[in-house]
């Protein structure tokens, strides 16, 4: 399964914090600083890449169903909750 | 007119038939308002009351299976509105009301339940904050129940786009009247069965009676059982339902809640370029650091320095050297003087000097021991007589014995 973003952040954290303590051979830390930047890569993409999608849950026989929403216009200026 | 002709009820039969009257569905489904007088909550489970006003009163009835979703245990003196339909007590042909439910009437009224409701769930705990779930950081899913119609929803929708657009699932929900309740316990219980990570409870600001279904105990007891964190934003900032004090965390308003139902994408975006400014400016510290040390490493390895090493090396051992020989010349010399000391004791007892004074020295062959008395040797012997510069070879003719001293 694909990490999700917030376990890509917690390991370029990491990533970082083992750069900084040092005490690495020198293959590792490219290794570290390589796969630090992919990370910073793909928490971006995933970032910019975020979209909003709206569905409404529906209760058919028992079973649960959902379809996309979007708001009518005019319920903005509504007030009638 | 005559009972012939009109026939005779008996009481029963009457009873019945007015009660078919009264039953018929005109009193179906009122709502009535007076106050509780005779309360009496029977071990049955039922409850018997009357409500008055200051002309008349009504008897009243609340079957135990009613009574269950109270949100307030009544009271004699308690303002209230009863909904009910109008029965006939057969026993008695006594017409009464069958409570459907009670509501408190009047905000004094409605404080009075709020706050015997609230004292009663914090006693069992429902409140406590060891029971608070925690938001999950970055949720993927979120579930959203509100109105269909109204602002809530929008501003929800509108803060979480602009903040960090994630899947919302709305689930339509009724926030106001009679069966507000039972929907927001419908939908706490439906959105528990999707793969949403949170639930924002949403409702708009309102009187505290409009607001009613957020303070019933079936609501809360809801929020308490749900498996998800439950966002509640109901009213206004200052309004507090018991809603507000089960879930796991309150929100002023639905904007609020949103806001905090999700990081700031904005703030993510420099975390991660911070981080990667952290990243890169680490890693070139890393390599200067190790480009230094190598430099260093080099520098005791420069050829010249091997060089200067070594004729340091070669210095060294010409001066030992030289330090040798100056010592072994000493001892030579010392040695050399020994032997001349030793030489000049030696010449001075040497029999050379004897011979060259006239001496001689005679020695017996073939042994060439020396000849000290004439009894070493005898006639015919061969022997060397040695002088100053050579010998004579001679043979004993004779010899004779003479005392010289």
């Amino acid at each position: 399964m694909e990490m999700n973003f917030e376990d890509k952040l917690a390991e370029l954290e990491t990533i970082v914090e083992k750069l900084e303590k040092g005490q690495l051979s020198l293959d590792e830390s490219l290794e570290l600083f390589e796969h630090g930047i992919t990370l910073s890569r793909e928490c971006n993409a995933m970032l910019k890449n975020a979209r909003q999608k709206v569905e409404k849950l529906i209760e058919e026989d028992n079973n649960l169903k959902s379809e996309d929403f979007a708001l009518p216009d005019e319920t903005i200026k509504g007030n009638n909750y | 007119m005559f009972f012939e002709e009109k026939g005779i009820y008996s009481v029963h039969e009457f009873t019945l038939a007015v009660k078919g009257i009264l039953t018929s569905g005109q009193f179906n489904d009122v709502w009535i308002r007076g106050e509780i007088s005779n309360f009496k909550n029977h071990t049955s489970g039922h409850r018997y009351f009357t409500l008055k006003d200051k002309n008349s009163s009504l008897q009243c009835v609340m079957f135990k299976w009613h009574g269950q979703n109270l949100r307030f245990e009544p009271e004699h003196g308690m303002k209230v509105l009863v909904l009910g339909d109008l029965d006939v007590y057969e026993q008695r042909g006594q017409y009464q009301l069958k409570v459907r439910a009670i509501r408190p009437d009047g905000v004094g009224e409605l404080y009075k339940a709020y706050e015997q409701l609230k004292n009663k769930l914090a006693l069992e705990g429902l409140f406590s904050p060891e029971h608070k779930k925690a938001l999950p950081r970055f949720p993927k899913k979120i579930g959203v129940a509100t109105s269909e119609t109204g602002a809530v929803l929008h501003d929800i929708l509108t803060v979480l786009k602009r903040r960090y657009p994630v899947n919302i699932l709305f689930v339509p929900t009724m926030v106001q009247g009679e069966y507000a309740a039972n929907s927001i316990v419908h939908s706490i219980e439906l959105l528990n069965r999707t793969d949403v990570d949170l639930i924002i409870l949403g409702r708009g600001g309102g009187s505290l009676e409009d607001l009613w279904s957020f303070n019933e105990e079936i609501v809360a007891r809801a929020i308490f059982s749900s498996k998800l964190p439950i966002i509640s934003a109901v009213g206004h900032e200052t309004d507090y339902t018991i809603a507000d004090f089960v879930a796991d965390v309150r929100a002023p308003t639905p904007s609020a809640a949103a806001e905090m139902a999700v990081p700031d994408r904005q703030e993510l975006f420099n975390q991660v370029k911070r981080l990667r400014e952290l990243l890169i400016e680490r890693q070139k510290r890393d390599i200067s650091d190790r480009s230094l040390h190598a430099a260093e490493l080099r520098k005791c390895v420069d050829p010249g320095l091997l060089q200067e090493r070594i004729a340091n090396y070669m210095q060294y051992i010409d001066d030992i050297k030289e330090r040798k020989m100056r010592s072994i010349e000493r001892l030579l010399e010392t040695r050399t003087s020994q032997f001349r000391e030793c030489t000049g004791k030696l010449d001075a007892v040497s029999p050379l000097g004897t011979l060259s004074r006239g001496y001689s020295i005679a020695l017996k062959l073939p042994d060439k021991t020396i000849v000290r008395s004439i009894n070493d040797i005898e006639k015919n012997d061969e022997i060397h007589i040695l002088v100053n510069d050579g010998k004579i070879k001679c043979d004993v003719n004779d010899k004779e014995e003479c005392k010289w001293k």
